[in-house]
């Protein structure tokens, strides 16, 4: 068995990097500093590319001898050949996009597999803001509604609809706490107790 | 001023070197030049290992005078002083930095203003038309002459960056890192339409005497002004002229005849002049050919990754928002085909407002960039 991803990576992130196979090619979109990229590349053998739009992130990978793209993620990822990659990763950005969908299938029609995290909009403290009228503002969502790139937030529950409709293959899914565990609240009720959701995907067979 | 006076972080006095190659080179167009030379200027010191050699292609109208003063008369330094220099991006106390005036250029390198040894009279429209793959070859001479046996780097804006390109495909055992900065894969047809009319404005020219102007003792300067004007204008953005001109004119009146009005007649007229004070016309046509003519893709199938599929370097690419003459998208149909062919890149797009002439300009975002991704070719090449 591969040795877990150590605690000196972001938590969401070790648990992605534990779905992510030793030699494969990766695409990490809206990959901020590069520190997945960079410790996959370290302990993993991984090999492949993020993109950013950000210019500091952006310097700041090539420091880091990081491969970057300066690249908007809403631009889609035409540049990019049907499954070019073994996995392509996009987290806590799906939320952020025009339309979250069409990015998925692009996603899987890029990579053999997508990997996606998001916050849950069903979260209790979020149920509890809007129960008292009020727009959430929660530790996985600080921003306050007139400034937020949040623009099309969902619920695990949600989620899994729209997959099941576009018949996107849940290969696996992990459902974390703001502390990045899997408590049995989140095992009895996920869409109520479930802070940050990752997702593993595939495309449905013959719908590359 | 005196060598006292040049700032702190430049090269200082530098002194142009000519560097004969004697071994022949077969050229693109079928013709062979026995021997040829070549103007370089070299800043900084090559390490014991050799490993930190880095050339410096140069765009159409630059030279082998890239960084520092020639004398303390200057007024100016070399083409790229603000990148190029203790300190500075390309960094001279850990790079052996390598400028060259490319063959058929007007610089003192062989090209159509010098002298051929079969006739005792300059080339003029004898010089051979080149290619991008002639200069690699010729610079990979130079290469050998100077005993690099491998680039840190190869680095290049516009055409020195199709130079960068074309040494990754054909030499790539001697490339560690290539720098493509504000190129395109090959030109489109409304950059060619650019480079036709500039020509024909040379050639139309009665003083051009089919490219023997010399011997007549004359200089087509009227079509060269013009195409350098034309130059000038996809140099710049739409923006940067609103900004540096607008409809500014000389006086408050219309004067209603053809002399210079307003601001940016003006300002081209000026660059045009100057530029014929500089350059040869043959040279010119010979450097737009080139561009032309360069289409790396061409003998792999028309398939720009199949090409790279064979560089060994890593990649940074870098396009500048303004720039349309080689637009941002230019620069990524380089980047997609270096991802198709699996190679190690890096692309930054460096907001500016210029156009073009932006990657000769010290915004801070490049040159971080620059200093960032160098920073780490000199650790690798161990200085």
């Amino acid at each position: 068995m591969k040795p877990s991803a150590p605690p000196s990576l972001r938590p969401d992130l070790a648990a992605i990097a534990d779905w992510i196979r030793p030699g494969a090619r990766i695409l990490d979109l809206g990959c901020g500093n590069g520190e997945l990229l960079a410790w996959l590349a370290e302990h993993r053998g991984v090999s492949g590319y993020g993109l950013e739009i950000d210019p500091e992130h952006v310097a700041h990978c090539i420091r880091a001898g990081i491969n970057v793209i300066q690249a908007d993620l809403d631009d889609g990822l035409r540049d990019f050949g049907d499954a070019s990659f073994d996995y392509v990763v996009m987290t806590q950005a799906l939320q952020a996009l025009q339309r979250p969908d069409d990015a998925i299938t692009e996603i899987l029609r890029v990579g053999r597999i997508g990997i996606v995290t998001f916050p849950n909009f069903g979260h209790w403290r979020v149920r509890a803001a809007l129960a008292l009228g009020r727009m959430p503002v929660t530790p996985t969502l600080p921003e306050p509604w007139y400034d937020t790139p949040n623009i099309h937030l969902c619920t695990v529950d949600d989620f899994e609809d729209l997959c099941a409709q576009r018949q996107w293959i849940i290969r696996s899914r992990r459902l974390l706490d703001r502390s990045h565990r899997e408590g049995l609240r989140i095992r009895i009720a996920p869409n109520l107790f479930c802070e940050q959701a990752l997702y593993m995907l595939q495309a449905p067979e013959g719908h590359r | 001023m005196s060598t006292a006076d040049f700032p702190a972080d430049s090269v200082g006095l530098v002194t142009p070197r000519r560097i004969p190659i004697s071994q022949p080179l077969t050229l693109d167009c079928g013709r062979t030049l026995p021997r040829h030379e070549l103007m370089v200027e070299t800043y900084g010191e090559l390490n014991a290992a050799r490993s930190n050699a880095v050339l410096i292609c140069h765009a159409l109208s630059g030279d082998h005078h890239a960084a520092g003063y020639h004398g303390t008369e200057d007024r100016k330094p070399g083409w790229w002083d603000n990148c190029i220099g203790p300190g500075k991006p390309i960094d001279t106390r850990r790079f052996y930095v390598v400028a060259l005036n490319n063959l058929g250029g007007c610089r003192g390198s062989t090209g159509p203003n010098t002298i051929n040894p079969d006739t005792g009279k300059p080339y003029g429209p004898d010089f051979p038309l080149l290619t991008v793959r002639d200069w690699v070859r010729s610079q990979a001479l130079l290469a050998d002459a100077l005993g690099i046996e491998r680039w840190a780097a190869v680095i290049g804006g516009s055409l020195g960056g199709m130079q960068v390109m074309q040494w990754t495909i054909d030499q790539p055992q001697r490339v560690a890192h290539a720098l493509v900065i504000a190129a395109a894969p090959k030109l489109s047809a409304q950059n060619i339409a650019f480079n036709e009319i500039a020509r024909q404005a040379i050639l139309s020219d009665p003083n051009f005497h089919g490219g023997r102007f010399y011997d007549h003792g004359v200089v087509p300067t009227h079509g060269l002004k013009l195409a350098r004007m034309l130059g000038h204008i996809t140099y710049l953005s739409d923006e940067a002229m609103r900004a540096k001109f607008g409809r500014m004119q000389r006086g408050s009146q219309f004067n209603f005849n053809f002399d210079v009005e307003f601001e940016v007649e003006s300002y081209l007229r000026y660059q045009g002049q100057s530029f014929v004070e500089r350059f040869d016309a043959n040279t010119y046509l010979l450097m737009t050919k080139a561009l032309d003519y360069f289409d790396p893709a061409r003998e792999y199938g028309d398939n720009l990754a199949a090409a790279f599929a064979r560089a060994q370097a890593r990649f940074l690419v870098i396009a500048f928002s303004s720039d349309w003459r080689f637009s941002p998208a230019r620069s990524r149909e380089i980047v997609k085909a270096l991802v198709e062919a699996r190679r190690d890149v890096s692309y930054a797009l460096i907001e500016s407002q210029l156009g073009h002439d932006d990657f000769l300009m010290p915004i801070p975002q490049y040159h971080r960039v620059l200093r960032d991704y160098l920073d780490r070719v000199a650790r690798e090449a161990g200085t």
